[in-house]
């Protein structure tokens, strides 16, 4: 240790029998929330990811599979999957990117408070008891892993740009040559609830991702004075003022990521009609 | 309104049950007062200043880490007995009072205050009021104590020989990023000090009476720096070739220790 020991804590037993907690409100309720959220995520987040079908729907492209490198929808930013891609292994466009945006939301300061809690229960609750023991924290592996989030922001941030060009596309629809208009077909301008369901999402992700703690710490928070650095000023107010909301943005950008897929996939099933506003 | 009240010290004790009178605008402490007053003048209690500024009444109401002076009993059920408990963080000495004194010899351990060469001539700073606005929050810290309290690094798992705990935190972040401060502490922070045992949790920043953001604004801040410092493999290896480019900063830096 590089300073002398820290003084250890003699606490005796208190005469208290062993209890879970005092606390009489509903304290379990938070964690119980953040588990079903998380779970139904996971759930329908791997089913859609291993479908590999009913990801486009016209202009609109899931988010779970964009950037598509290879697949068969004309988003497809190399075409179909290479002839060498060993045919009994499983294919879908999904499993290339969605590691992406699953490790930010992993290892992003917030959510990994709240699953240590809901999942781990480390703790389960404040000053709620523990069924464990031993605690390491994030001192060692794997946790310690942890501390690249800012990597995984980096390569998000990546994935954000090709949603938001995603969103911009989702506004651009396809006419059929012949019918009405000029012989070759053409896109126009149009708006359908899809194309604002894809720009909602982007705009909710661009809050989420763009108040990241590591964000935060690399705009300014890494130096003690911004006094003679107006424009990183801005930029880590900006980051800060996000960054007081964060829970709020990351849940509302799950969210919405997840209806933006499950949108083109209904509209692509045939399921759910894409109206078109404009 | 009924209490039950932990009494008892380093050896055991128990919860007894106390009835009092209460009047509007009541808060604990007062009943507390009340009760050692009417039925038990041997109560030990710690308190100060009344207003929430001294730091000295933390207890457990209803197992809620909070001052006893600033909870009002008309937020409390009042169905039910009102449950005092001292701070479980700490060792006992007699009934609601714990020895707090492991913080103090905490705070000795942190590097103190290096203030860079004075700007004037007459040995003063000149330092603008954005500059200091960040750690100015962590400056509110009244020391009760309730965020390591209701830790769970502590209150569970008794690290106290590793970890430093919230409020220390907030207090290396109040020097480390402190404008003039020119120490450096982040070896510190991540070896003896146990910044890695926090697994943001947030359970300090919902205690603290002082509103203070402990995780987000002190912690994960100085865990970021940590990262910087010791975990960043990208940064790492870019050290490694500047240090061989003789005369650069990093190895200068290297050869300084
Ligand atoms: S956020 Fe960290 S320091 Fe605060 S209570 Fe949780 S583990 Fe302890
Ligand atoms: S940080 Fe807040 S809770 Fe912790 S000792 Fe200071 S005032 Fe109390
Ligand atoms: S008596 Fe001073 S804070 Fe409660």
């Amino acid at each position: 240790m590089a300073t002398s020991e820290l003084v250890q804590v003699d606490l005796p037993d208190k005469g208290l029998k062993a209890r879970v907690t005092a606390r009489r409100d509903w304290w379990w309720i938070p964690q119980a929330l953040t588990f079903l959220g998380f779970s139904s995520f996971l759930i329908y987040g791997n089913w859609a990811a291993w479908q590999g079908n009913h990801y486009v729907y016209g202009p609109y492209l899931s988010p779970f599979y964009s950037p598509e490198l290879w697949g068969n929808s004309p988003h497809a930013w190399f075409g179909p999957l290479p002839q060498w891609y060993p045919q009994f292994l499983p294919y879908s466009p999904a499993l290339l990117i969605l590691w992406i945006p699953g490790l930010f939301r992993l290892t992003c300061y917030y959510y990994r408070g709240a699953y240590y809690k809901a999942f781990w229960a480390d703790p389960p609750g404040c000053t709620v008891a523990e069924p464990r023991k031993k605690f390491r924290g994030e001192n060692s592996f794997p946790l310690i892993w942890q501390n690249i989030h800012r990597y995984f922001l980096f390569l998000s941030l990546g994935v954000l740009a090709i949603l938001i060009y995603d969103a911009f596309q989702a506004f651009w629809f396809e006419v059929p040559a012949g019918l009405s208009g000029p012989a070759e077909s053409h896109t126009e301008f149009g708006i359908g609830v899809g194309s604002l369901v894809l720009l909602t999402n982007c705009v909710l992700l661009s809050l989420y991702l763009l108040g990241c703690h590591s964000l935060r710490h690399l705009t300014g928070g890494r130096l003690d004075s911004l006094q003679r650095k107006p424009i990183r000023k801005t930029c880590y107010e900006c980051v800060s003022g996000l960054n007081k909301r964060h829970m709020r943005w990351a849940w509302f950008s799950l969210f919405s990521v997840g209806f933006s897929d499950l949108y083109v996939r209904m509209c692509s099933m045939g399921i759910w009609t894409d109206m078109r506003l404009f | 309104m009924q209490f039950r009240i932990w009494r008892g010290d380093k050896s055991g004790g128990d919860f007894i049950p106390y009835e009092t009178e209460v009047t509007e605008g009541m808060v604990v402490l007062d009943a507390v007062h009340q009760i050692q007053a009417e039925s038990a003048n041997d109560l030990a209690v710690r308190w100060n200043c009344k207003a929430g500024k001294c730091g000295s009444c933390s207890a457990e109401i209803n197992g809620h880490p909070k001052l006893m002076c600033m909870t009002k009993l008309s937020d409390l059920p009042p169905d039910e007995p009102v449950k005092i408990e001292p701070m479980r963080s700490f060792p006992s000495i007699r009934d609601l009072v714990t020895d707090v004194s492991w913080n103090f010899r905490v705070k000795k351990q942190i590097k103190q205050f290096k203030p860079r060469k004075p700007d004037a001539d007459d040995g003063t700073w000149r330092i603008q009021q954005g500059e200091v606005e960040r750690v100015q929050e962590f400056r509110k810290c009244i020391e009760c104590f309730l965020c390591q309290d209701v830790c769970h690094v502590l209150r569970e798992h008794h690290l106290h020989d590793q970890f430093i705990g919230p409020r220390y935190l907030v207090y290396t972040a109040s020097l480390e990023m402190h404008p003039l401060d020119t120490e450096d502490r982040l070896a510190e922070l991540k070896q003896a000090h146990g910044i890695g045992f926090c697994n943001i949790t947030k359970c300090c920043t919902s205690v603290c009476p002082e509103d203070i953001t402990i995780t987000d604004n002190a912690i994960i801040p100085l865990k970021e720096r940590v990262v910087d410092e010791f975990y960043d493999p990208i940064v790492k290896i870019y050290r490694k070739l500047t240090s061989l480019v003789p005369g650069s900063k990093a190895q200068v830096r290297d050869s300084s220790g």
